[in-house]
């Protein structure tokens, strides 16, 4: 294999870094390291962007039929768990769900930013308390969504497909056939970044293996972790996009 | 030439040959577990050239049928898979990923003067990928195929076409993936991996070119990518995204394909400029006239490529202004196309121009390129395209392009690099013979299309009875793909055979400047004995001669070291 991992210590300090044959030094191997990231991370934009151009589209066409569909992900006074979440903030009806979806993942990227700081001042025990709260976090986002979002819309047949078929209670007042629309988009959008939440626990989990090892790949320099944080970042911003765009449509 | 570090022990004689990238190692679970980037290229010039081959099998298929004018050999449905198989192996399998990840492969790292690519394992992974997708396009193509042709409109391919749309679409998801791995590769590697004293303006221009490919690469095939996932969504899950009956808009597929697939037709040309551009200068022994220009023409063709797509689209619902606009942005992408066959040709002037067999196809290539090109421009003005979309005219213009451009800098490239790649030359008069049989083969196919296209025969029909005097071109164009046939096939021998029977090739047997003429044929596994030491310009053939004058050798010296 040509990835043999050579011990030249051109390095800067006299740590034996971990430099991959192809590459001079370390700095070549770093700056490569986060250039790829970045370029996958274009690449990513792009593969979300068709959709966001998707939702545009529809959206313009099918304005008032989104906004009573979006009415659909709030939750009531009545509903089961968040009621009385609701009923605090004094309003008809207020995406509960959503809104503590998006504050987890807000703070799972305040978490992510402590672990690549506490991975640049090589502490361990600072790096793995991290970003386990970060993978905690991510879990509870999928945790609420599979739990508290999704069901009741498949319990209400608004998964678009040849069972679609919600009653008038749950469309608000939007035509059926835009509403599938808006709930096919909302899946495939949601879903696409739920499948990036999940890869993104995967590579946060190997991460905090390789940290727990003790492996030189990752515990010598901090980009690593850095590259495993913006992408996790990256996510997080989808979501930023996401959330307003379903759960908060003006009328 | 740049001035190789060499220590004082290095100017002795070799005691023994240097293994090369080949004999390094000789099991198969060394190829199949390389990191090497040259190894990788070879695999993957067996796996583009066998899809070439599976791609030609459907076109030659598409020639004898139309020989007659009833359509006797195929019924209509089965002409219809055998077209949609014939472009999506020819493009998917065989032209996106040709010269990238074979020669960009092979040739880029040397090039710039790195030892690999910066991410050797994800180029394995890109080869793998490429196979996981070209086996899902197969096994669909084997279990009945598609009919939905390789632009897979919908709603006739999401919700009506019954065949297995869903394999091949998944397929060329794949395939996309490690197109898109190879690109951020090299853009990664072009970006940091280039030897002291590579300076941007010293890249050979074959590497500003996979640079512009590759941001192409990266920006455009996410996008095929998610759309072709929601047609597969939209036909397995019946999600409605695209189909009118599902509240859909038809429309927006096309842009949406196309945003992709337009400027997938530069990630097919561009590195042949490339290719043509390094051709033009070695062979003239001259700098390539306006080096600047045709190096920023690649970047500006990636750019306005971007912003062309809806000239595939003039005759569907789009607005009239949108097509306005399309059709100017599309005149455009002329000058930049136009700056390099210009400079190509003023390269040639008062150059030492030598006509050996990779030259013979660059200069075929800027011939069929500047047809391909010119009647581009009919197809980019509003008026002419309505009377020549979906017409023989269509097929004869982007096959100049994709055959006489994109293959002929394969096979020029094929010529020029095979020596470096094996070790062996070939047959250099076979080679020339066979250039102008593929050019004469290759003009005598589709320019006959061009006299049907505007005489009003459609593309993709199987039979023309009613208008029994299109049958004179349909032959000459049959004919011409049967000597197509054999020169495209013939190389598979001659340049074989040059394996067991050709002369062994020295560092530099073209008198070629640039770096990969600097290591050994074939090159040590780590391309460089040490990191070369860039110190002249580009393609400075003085600078060449005189330094070979100076030590009296008509071969230079490899660069840190002897080979």
């Amino acid at each position: 294999m040509a990835s043999i991992a050579h011990g030249h210590g051109h390095g800067h300090d006299d740590m034996v870094v971990h430099v991959h044959h192809q590459f001079e030094n370390i700095d070549q191997q770093n700056e490569s390291y986060l250039v790829g990231m970045w370029c996958f991370l274009v690449t990513e934009i792009m593969f979300f962007g068709a959709l966001f151009l998707m939702y545009t589209i529809y959206r313009m066409n099918y304005q008032n039929d989104f906004y009573g569909a979006h009415l659909e992900l709030s939750q009531t006074a009545s509903t089961p768990i968040a009621g009385p979440l609701v009923q605090m903030t004094g309003l008809k009806e207020f995406p509960v769900w959503g809104s503590i979806n998006t504050t987890l993942l807000l703070i799972s990227s305040f978490t992510m930013v402590m672990a690549v700081r506490a991975a640049q001042l090589r502490k361990k025990a600072d790096v793995m308390k991290f970003l386990g709260a970060t993978n905690v976090l991510a879990a509870m986002f999928l945790v609420i969504k599979f739990s508290q979002e999704w069901p009741p819309k498949w319990a209400h047949k608004m998964v678009p497909g040849a069972n679609f078929g919600p009653e008038a209670s749950h469309l608000h007042g939007a035509s059926p056939r835009a509403a599938e629309i808006f709930y096919s988009l909302y899946f495939a959008m949601t879903g696409l970044h739920a499948i990036h939440i999940i890869a993104g626990i995967g590579v946060i989990t190997a991460l905090m293996v390789l940290w727990r090892k003790g492996a030189k790949s990752v515990t010598e320099d901090y980009v690593p972790t850095e590259m495993v944080g913006l992408y996790w970042h990256f996510v997080d911003l989808v979501w930023i996009f996401l959330f307003p765009l379903f759960y908060l449509i003006p009328g | 030439m740049s001035a190789p570090a060499i220590g004082a022990g290095e100017l002795l004689p070799p005691q023994e040959e240097k293994k090369n990238y080949l004999n390094v190692e000789h099991t198969v679970r060394s190829w199949l577990l390389t990191g090497d980037h040259k190894r990788i290229a070879i695999l993957y010039l067996f796996s583009v050239s066998l899809f070439f081959m599976i791609g030609g099998i459907f076109a030659s298929l598409i020639r004898l049928e139309l020989i007659s004018p009833s359509g006797v050999l195929l019924e209509s449905e089965t002409y219809n898979k055998i077209f949609s198989a014939h472009g999506i192996v020819m493009i998917f399998l065989f032209l996106v990923p040709s010269i990238p990840a074979v020669f960009g492969n092979f040739f880029l790292p040397i090039m710039i003067g790195a030892r690999d690519l910066a991410f050797p394992r994800m180029n394995l992974m890109s080869w793998y990928v490429y196979w996981l997708g070209g086996l899902l396009i197969s096994s669909g193509l084997i279990l009945g195929g598609v009919d939905t042709g390789w632009t897979f409109y919908t709603p006739y391919s999401s919700l009506y076409s019954n065949t297995q749309v869903s394999l091949v679409i998944i397929g060329i998801f794949f395939a996309g993936f490690s197109s898109i791995m190879t690109g951020l590769n090299f853009i990664v590697t072009i970006h940091k991996m280039r030897a002291p004293g590579m300076t941007w303006f010293r890249l050979p221009l074959f590497v500003w070119s996979m640079y512009a490919t590759s941001v192409v690469m990266l920006l455009g095939t996410p996008v095929i990518a998610i759309t072709l996932l929601l047609v597969f969504a939209e036909r397995t899950l019946h999600l409605g995204v695209f189909s009118p009956e599902l509240g859909g808009d038809p429309v927006l597929f096309q842009h949406m394909f196309w945003f992709y697939s337009h400027p997938a037709v530069y990630i097919m040309i561009l590195p042949s400029f490339g290719v043509i551009s390094e051709l033009m200068a070695n062979f003239c022994r001259k700098r390539v006239f306006g080096y600047h220009f045709v190096a920023f023409s690649s970047l500006a063709i990636a750019g306005l490529g971007f912003l062309v797509w809806g000239h595939h689209m003039f005759v569907s619902s789009q607005s009239m202004y949108q097509g306005v606009v399309f059709s100017l942005v599309s005149f455009l992408v002329a000058v930049p196309s136009a700056v390099k066959v210009f400079n190509w040709t003023a390269t040639m002037y008062k150059g030492t121009i030598r006509l050996q067999t990779p030259m013979i196809y660059a200069l075929g290539f800027i011939g069929l390129f500047t047809v391909g090109g010119l009647t581009g421009l009919f197809l980019a003005c509003l008026g002419t395209d309505v009377h020549l979309t979906a017409t023989y005219f269509v097929v004869a213009h982007f096959h100049y392009v994709m055959v006489g451009g994109s293959m002929m800098g394969f096979l020029g490239a094929l010529h020029y690099w095979w020596p470096k790649m094996t070790g062996r030359m070939f047959n250099d008069t076979f080679g020339k013979f066979n250039a102008m049989l593929v050019f004469i083969g290759f003009n005598l196919t589709f320019f006959p299309q061009f006299i049907l296209g505007f005489m009003g025969m459609p593309r993709r029909y199987h039979y023309y009875y009613i208008a029994p005097e299109f049958m004179p071109y349909h032959i000459m164009s049959s004919a011409g793909a049967s000597a197509l046939a054999v020169g495209l096939i013939a190389p598979a021998f001659y340049l074989i055979s040059s394996l067991r029977h050709g002369h062994k090739a020295g560092a530099n047997p073209w008198g070629a400047h640039g770096l990969e003429w600097e290591t050994s044929s074939p090159p040590i596994p780590t391309n460089f004995e040490e990191t070369p030491i860039v110190t002249d310009e580009v393609y400075d053939f003085s600078a060449m001669d005189e330094y070979e004058h100076r030590h009296g050798s008509d071969e230079m010296a490899p660069a840190g070291g002897h080979n």
